[in-house]
């Protein structure tokens, strides 16, 4: 069964259009990433999905269910925001056991699922801590347990990591991980940064103006990208692009080549003047100017590379991807 | 840490000043004070001086007690307030939240026209409100007061929460919404405790004003049953002769209130402040 289907969903906010078209399906069980740079509608599409906004068309179904004119409580989603929203006046119990209390639930349900939420997410010895007093991490886990509680057909993430700092960010991204894992239920998160989406998701959803510009398993993104667009936008450091002039006779299109396949040869085809160089100890990330290309160069191990320096880049030529003007992919 | 909170010479200046800006604010109320408990000569020979066994005589407060119901007309006030006051938060409060949250046609110009009311004083339309109070038999009853202080403190209160409620965290509402809470309990439950400071705020510029207001009383609510406390006091201030022992005692007495309320809302506008904190 299907755990979420969208059918040409499309939203306007006066004379917008910010959401065209969308259409996909996320599979019971199914970790799936939305990811596109800001302004692309990911958060928009997400709060459609939960009902804070109503489309303007299309059809949206949850769990086999038409849910567009069902109100957010009724869905049977949970969502943890980027602002973690918990409840000020109200303690970490309080802040996990409202929606429950609001479904009436019997109370030894409710303390039976806060008890698990908890103990999942470490979270016993702070249950009579109010937000207030409580680290960011902490409330983010807060965050996620009100959601864990509800037991929803569909959790929705809305970039929950951003207002962490980098160690805990990177923490929490294995927790999220690891309860995808311990709980085996349907996932929509949504992120900007590329490393969260390809380290979590099972499918990842590029969206670019509002529009879907390819959907896909990660690795399936990465090595066969539809599009300038989503070639540029999944790997760090991302995708070179070079116009195809530079290393042929003649040519109109743009050629892609991934900073990990370009290697120091002396009789490569690209001429390069170092401009930068970033020494990480495992790798050695190398700016240069191809005439007036930036291209940077990924290469493995440690180089006494210094600025300023001359040097040619070679590649080979199955690595490299190939777009035609309007950014499609060539093959 | 602030540095200039440290430096000796900073804390004496900041709290010369603060201290001798108490003074002034509170050297009206003082000499109020003392020259309430004086007789009437020790008053206009020396003002400033403090009551003595000579000076000393409970004189202004005794005829305050037997002249007119004193503590009626402190109980008009007082509910006059207490009920204007709520209506005006709840009623401010309730048009806040929509014109903030809820997107409709006109919230604009609705904004606008609320707004309005903070430049056009209430009283250039006295004689209208008079002719109405007169044809709804509102004349005479606290009714009047209460209904024409709501509406003399709505549009501050609109202007001034809504923009409050703006700073609400729209996460958090939502938050609400998939937990299932009602607009009326997202709206009383999570959004009424993060704009209290600004609540607080709004009731304290609205209570001086209704609780000292002459104006209205006279017009609206004169008779003896419905008199208000500043009214009240009026009878001591004649033509010719003024009984300044009443007087005195009369706003002495009048002034406690106030304090209370205040003290009540503005630790009310601390404590807001500083647990606020969404994230």
């Amino acid at each position: 069964m299907t755990a979420l289907t969208l059918n040409n969903v499309n939203k306007s906010f006066g004379n917008v259009h910010v959401l065209k078209d969308i259409t996909l399906e996320v599979e019971e069980g199914e970790f799936v990433v939305f990811v596109g740079p800001s302004g692309c509608g990911k958060s928009t599409l997400l709060r459609v999905i939960a009902g804070l906004e109503d489309a303007s068309s299309g059809e949206i179904n949850i769990g086999g269910q038409q849910v567009n004119l069902v109100p957010p409580s009724k869905r049977g989603i949970a969502m943890v925001f980027q602002s973690y929203a918990l409840y000020p006046h109200l303690s970490v119990r309080g802040n996990m056991t409202l929606a429950l209390k609001q479904e009436k639930q019997p109370k030894s349900e409710i303390e039976g699922r806060v008890a698990k939420a908890s103990r999942m997410l470490n979270l016993e010895p702070y249950l009579d801590r109010y937000p207030s007093e409580l680290s960011g991490g902490q409330r983010q886990r807060v965050a996620i347990g009100r959601a864990i509680v509800r037991e929803p057909k569909l959790f929705l993430f809305d970039e929950p990591l951003s207002n962490l700092d980098a160690a805990l960010r990177m923490n929490t991204r294995i927790e999220i991980a690891n309860l995808h894992r311990a709980l085996d239920a349907s996932m929509i998160y949504v992120t900007h940064d590329q490393t969260e989406a390809m380290t979590l998701a099972d499918k990842i959803v590029v969206l670019r103006d509002g529009r879907v510009e390819q959907i896909g398993s990660p690795m399936e993104l990465y090595n066969n990208p539809a599009n300038q667009f989503v070639a540029g936008f999944l790997g760090s450091p991302s995708m070179n692009f070079l116009p195809e002039a530079l290393v042929q006779e003649s040519g109109q299109n743009t050629i892609g080549i991934r900073p990990e396949d370009l290697f120091l040869s002396d009789d490569g085809p690209l001429a390069a003047r170092v401009s930068h160089v970033e020494k990480l100890g495992g790798d050695t990330n190398v700016i240069a100017k191809v005439q007036d290309h930036d291209v940077t160069a990924r290469l493995f191990g440690q180089h006494a590379i210094a600025e300023g320096q001359e040097l040619r880049f070679g590649y080979a030529s199955e690595k490299a991807y190939r777009f035609d003007e309007a950014g499609q992919r060539l093959a | 840490m602030n540095k200039a909170r440290h430096n000796p010479l900073n804390m004496v200046a900041m709290h010369g000043a603060l201290i001798l800006y108490t003074l002034i604010a509170l050297f009206p109320v003082f000499v109020i004070l003392i020259n309430s408990f004086k007789s009437r000569r020790a008053i206009f020979r020396e003002p400033l001086a403090l009551p003595n066994a000579d000076s000393f005589s409970m004189i202004g407060y005794e005829t305050v007690m037997k002249q007119g119901d004193f503590f009626l007309y402190f109980q008009n006030s007082m509910i006059v307030t207490v009920a204007s006051l709520s209506f005006i938060l709840l009623f401010g409060a309730m048009a806040a939240y929509a014109l903030s949250e809820y997107q409709f046609k006109g919230n604009l110009i609705m904004g606008l026209y609320l707004a309005l009311g903070i430049m056009i004083p209430i009283r250039i339309g006295t004689v209208a409100i008079l002719e109405m109070m007169v044809a709804t038999g509102l004349v005479n009853s606290l009714w009047a007061l209460i209904l024409v202080y709501t509406a003399q403190g709505l549009p501050l209160a609109v202007f001034i929460l809504s923009e409050f409620m703006r700073q609400v965290s729209d996460d958090l509402k939502n938050a609400g919404r998939i937990d299932g809470l009602s607009e009326y309990t997202i709206f009383f439950r999570l959004v009424l405790p993060l704009v209290r400071p600004a609540m607080a705020t709004v009731a304290v510029f609205n209570m001086i004003p209704i609780w000292n207001d002459l104006w209205f009383p006279l017009i609206l609510a004169p008779a003896e049953e419905t008199k208000t406390l500043t009214l009240g006091s009026q009878v001591f201030i004649g033509q010719f002769v003024t009984d300044w022992n009443a007087v005195l005692s009369a706003l002495s007495m009048a002034i406690l209130p106030v304090l209370v309320l205040y003290v009540i809302f503005s630790r009310q506008l601390i404590r807001g402040i500083t647990s606020g904190a969404v994230k």
